[in-house]
C-alpha cells in the first residue's frame, strides 16, 4: 500500500513518509516475486516428475492423443447438448421442488404437520441413498411397475431420478438460509401490513438466496457433473459416448475430453458465484 | 507516552485528517469531540494501526507504531479498543468473549484468564451472566463487557469509540460509570465522544476536532468555559444546553 493523498493538493510528504511508502513498496515487490517464483517451481516440479515417469509414454499415447482426440470429438460434443438439456431441466425442477420442501419446513403452522413430516422424511431419504442408486432404482423400477401415465423414456427417468436426489440437498441448502434470516426481518415485514406469504417471498426469500448463493451453486456444479451418471440406464450423453469411442479404439482419450467438456461448463459457473459473492458483500457491509 | 506528528489520512480526495498533533500522558484521559466525521473515528482507527496513515507519526512508549515494518499484531496487543456497535462475539458466552485474548494471545491458562475474567466481570457487576450469551444482554451489558474485554488484554492505551452512541439515554450512564472506574484505576484513556458532561467532569483533557484539523485543545474547565476558536465555540452551542 502507498499513500494515498490527493495529488496536487500542494503537499509534500515528509522524508519519513517517502522512506515509508519506498519501504512498502519494496516489500510488497518483495511478496510478489516470491509468490509467482514458488508457484512457478511447485508447478514446474510436478511437471518434470510426470513426464520423466516410467510410464509416462504409454499414458501420453493412450490418454492425451491428438488423433483420438480429434476423432471422438464430434461424437462427444453432440452428446454433450444431452448433458445441458438434461441440466437445465433438472436444475428449474430441483429449484421448484427444494423451494416447496423448504418453504414446508419452515412455515411454523400446526396445520401442515403431515406435510412437515413427509417433507422431512424426503430429504432423509433422498440425501441418505447414493445419487447412483436412485439412479438405477428409477431408471429400471418405475418402468417396470408397468404403471399407465409414468413416464418410459431415459429423458425423463432421469431427470425424475436427479430431482429428486438433489431435491433433498438443495431443499436443506434453501431452509438454512431461511432459517439464517434474522427474525426482526420477519417482524419488519409484517408490521408493513405484509401477510406471513409475502413477507416471505418480498423480504425473506431474496435475503436468504443469496445468503445461500454460494452452497446452492456448488450443488449445481455438482448437478452438471452428475448428469454422466444417467449413462448406466442407456442415455448417451458424454461420458457414454467417450466409452463407446474407447471400447471400439481401445483408446482413452476420448475420456478426457468429455472431461475437459464438464470442466468447460462448470468454470463460468464458478466465476459467477464469486461475482455474486463480492457483489453481495459490496451491497450489504459498504466494503 | 503516546505523541501524535503530523498525522495525516486520505480516502482518495478527502482528507480525513490533516496534520494532527496530540500528546498523551500516562494515565491521561483525553477526550476527542467534534461533529460527525471531523476524523475522531478515523484519528482512534490510525491509533490501532486499522488505517494505513499517510503521513505523520505515532510513536507509544517509544516505539513508532507508523513503521511499516512494525509486527501489528505485537503493537496491538498493548492497545484495546472498543467500538460503538460492542462487536462481541455472538457465539462465545460472555466469559469467554472476555477470556478468548488472554488466552489465545497472551497464553494464560484458562484458569488464569477465567479468575482474572470474573473479578472483572464482578465489577461490572455482571458476573451472574458469565455463562450468557451477547445477545441475550441488553446493549448496555454488552457495552460493559466489550470495555472488561480490552481491559482484560491489560493494555497501556485504551481507545473508546463512540462508545455510548448506540445506547439509548438510560444505558449511557452504565457504560460511563465503567470508563470512569477505569480512569480511577490510572488506564490511559483517549476516547471520541458526544457526551458532553462526561467530557467535562471526567476528561483530563479535551480535543476538538473539525474538518480533520485540531481546532483546539485544553482543559475542560477551558474548553467549555472559554473556548478560544470560533468554530468551538459553534459546536459546543448546538451541543451544550445554554
Amino acid at each position: 500500500m502507498t499513500s494515498s493523498l490527493p495529488p496536487g493538493a500542494g503537499r509534500t510528504l515528509s522524508a519519513r513518509q517517502l522512506e515509508r511508502n519506498a519501504y512498502r513498496q519494496r516489500r510488497s515487490r518483495r511478496r510478489v516475486t516470491v509468490a509467482a517464483v514458488s508457484t512457478v517451481v511447485v508447478l514446474g516440479l510436478m511437471l518434470v516428475v510426470v513426464v520423466n515417469a516410467p510410464g509416462w509414454e504409454r499414458v501420453q499415447a493412450t490418454y492425451f492423443d491428438w488423433r483420438h482426440a480429434r476423432e471422438s470429438f464430434p461424437a462427444i460434443v453432440d452428446a454433450f447438448l444431452l448433458n445441458i438439456r438434461l441440466f437445465l431441466t433438472i436444475e428449474l425442477l430441483v429449484l421448484a421442488l427444494a423451494l416447496l420442501v423448504a418453504v414446508v419446513r419452515v412455515i411454523p403452522s400446526p396445520a401442515l404437520t403431515p406435510l412437515k413430516i413427509l417433507a422431512a422424511l424426503y430429504t432423509d431419504v433422498f440425501r441418505g441413498i447414493p445419487t447412483l442408486l436412485v439412479v438405477l432404482l428409477v431408471g429400471f423400477g418405475v418402468p417396470a411397475l408397468n404403471l399407465s401415465g409414468l413416464p418410459t423414456s431415459l429423458f425423463w427417468l432421469g431427470v425424475i431420478a436427479l430431482t429428486l436426489s438433489y431435491g433433498a440437498y438443495v431443499a436443506e441448502v434453501l431452509r438454512a438460509g431461511l432459517v439464517s434470516i434474522h427474525p426482526t426481518q420477519w417482524a419488519s415485514g409484517r408490521a408493513l401490513g405484509m401477510s406471513y406469504g409475502q413477507t416471505l417471498r418480498h423480504i425473506v426469500l431474496p435475503q436468504a438466496v443469496r445468503r445461500v448463493a454460494p452452497p446452492l451453486i456448488n450443488d449445481f456444479v455438482s448437478l452438471q457433473k452428475d448428469t454422466a451418471l444417467l449413462s448406466t440406464i442407456g442415455l448417451v450423453e458424454a461420458l457414454r459416448a467417450a466409452q463407446v469411442y474407447s471400447a471400439k479404439t481401445f483408446n482413452f482419450t476420448s475420456l478426457c475430453i468429455a472431461a475437459l467438456f464438464f470442466i468447460v461448463v462448470t468454470i463460468p459457473l464458478a466465476r459467477f458465484t464469486d461475482w455474486l459473492t463480492i457483489r453481495s458483500l459490496r451491497r450489504e457491509n459498504g466494503i | 507516552m503516546l505523541r501524535i506528528n503530523g498525522l495525516t489520512k486520505a480516502f482518495g480526495e478527502n482528507v480525513v485528517l490533516d496534520g494532527i498533533d496530540l500528546e498523551v500522558a500516562r494515565g491521561e484521559v483525553v477526550c476527542l469531540i467534534g461533529a460527525s466525521g471531523s476524523g475522531k473515528s478515523t484519528l482512534l482507527r490510525c491509533l490501532d494501526l486499522l488505517e494505513v496513515t499517510d503521513d505523520g507519526d505515532i510513536w507509544l512508549d517509544g516505539e513508532e507504531l507508523t513503521d511499516p515494518a512494525i509486527d501489528v499484531d505485537r503493537a496491538r496487543r498493548e492497545i484495546g479498543m472498543v467500538f460503538q456497535a460492542y462487536n462481541l462475539f455472538p457465539h462465545l458466552s460472555v466469559l469467554d468473549n472476555v477470556t478468548i485474548g488472554p488466552r489465545r494471545v497472551l497464553r494464560q491458562s484458562k484458569a488464569d484468564a477465567e479468575r482474572r475474567a470474573h473479578a472483572l466481570l464482578d465489577r461490572i457487576g455482571l458476573n451472574g451472566k458469565a455463562d450468557a450469551y451477547p445477545d441475550a444482554l441488553s446493549g448496555g451489558q454488552q457495552q460493559r463487557v466489550a470495555l472488561i474485554r480490552a481491559v482484560a488484554m491489560q493494555p497501556k492505551l485504551l481507545l473508546l469509540d463512540e462508545v455510548t452512541a448506540a445506547l439509548d439515554p438510560m444505558l449511557v450512564g452504565e457504560v460511563l460509570d465503567v470508563v470512569r472506574d477505569l480512569k480511577n484505576e490510572g488506564h490511559t484513556i483517549v476516547m471520541a465522544t458526544h457526551e458532553m458532561a462526561f467530557a467535562r467532569e471526567c476528561a483530563d483533557r479535551v480535543v476538538f476536532l473539525s474538518g480533520g484539523v485540531l481546532i483546539e485543545e485544553g482543559t475542560p474547565e477551558q474548553i467549555f468555559t472559554a473556548p478560544r476558536d470560533p468554530r468551538t465555540r459553534e459546536f459546543l452551542a448546538r451541543y451544550l444546553p445554554s
